[in-house]
């Protein structure tokens, strides 16, 4: 049960990666990519870790119990800092006058 | 159990190769900055998905915090960096890029 449930949550979590691959390689503009990798990369380290983290408790002990915790901690760090770090980058990008894609400048091409 | 995991952990390297492609690669230099930051998050959880494997996830989770922790501080610092740069196209190496296309 346990292990179907990991591979259940870690396989979702990898398909959101793959998105978020195929994001930022295809996407034709800096925010549109940055849109991809902020919010898959979030979303598919918070399934793969909790993922990681109930396939630890498969033998049930303290110290996997206290391992499982800190997998979670790991992920509550990302969920606090990775849209931190997308908000710096985005600020770097709009302060520093990159243009936005739109249909005038696809024409121009 | 254990090939799942040994596959997955050879699918995040090949998705982490195919993000290299934006971070060598990318029009401008904050392209490069995301590229990275992506390509760090990944190893983090890489090297919890190589704990699960070795069977020593107690020790590989200290180096996967540390590492996010130095992932945050290198993009927050990248970032600051660059705030107000007036010449982030690039000059070189984009596939895509044309020069003057973003004056």
């Amino acid at each position: 049960m346990i292990d179907f449930l990991t591979i259940v949550l870690v396989g979702a979590g990898y398909f959101f990666f793959f998105a978020t691959t195929v994001g930022i390689l295809r996407l034709p503009d800096f925010y549109c990519r940055m849109h991809a990798a902020g919010k898959g990369d979030i979303l598919a380290s918070l399934l793969i870790l909790s993922g990681l983290a109930l396939y630890n408790l498969h033998h049930f002990s303290f110290a996997a119990l206290l391992v499982s915790l800190k997998i979670l901690l790991i992920s509550v760090f990302i969920f606090l800092t990775s849209p931190t770090a997308t908000h710096a980058i985005i600020d770097a990008g709009f302060e520093s006058d990159v243009q936005p894609w739109s249909k005038s400048t696809e024409e121009e091409d | 159990m254990e090939h799942f995991f040994i596959g997955l952990g050879v699918g995040m390297c090949l998705l982490m190769g195919l993000t290299l492609y934006r971070a060598i690669f990318g029009p401008t230099a904050i392209d490069r900055i995301m590229g990275v930051n992506v390509i760090g998050t990944k190893t983090t959880i890489l090297l919890v998905v190589i704990g699960t494997i070795y069977g020593r996830v107690d020790m590989f989770v200290d180096i996967a915090l540390a590492y996010a922790f130095l992932n945050f501080i290198a993009t927050i610092a990248a970032s600051r960096y660059f705030l107000h740069a007036k010449n982030l196209s690039p000059t070189g190496f984009g596939l895509w890029h044309r020069r003057g296309r973003w004056k």
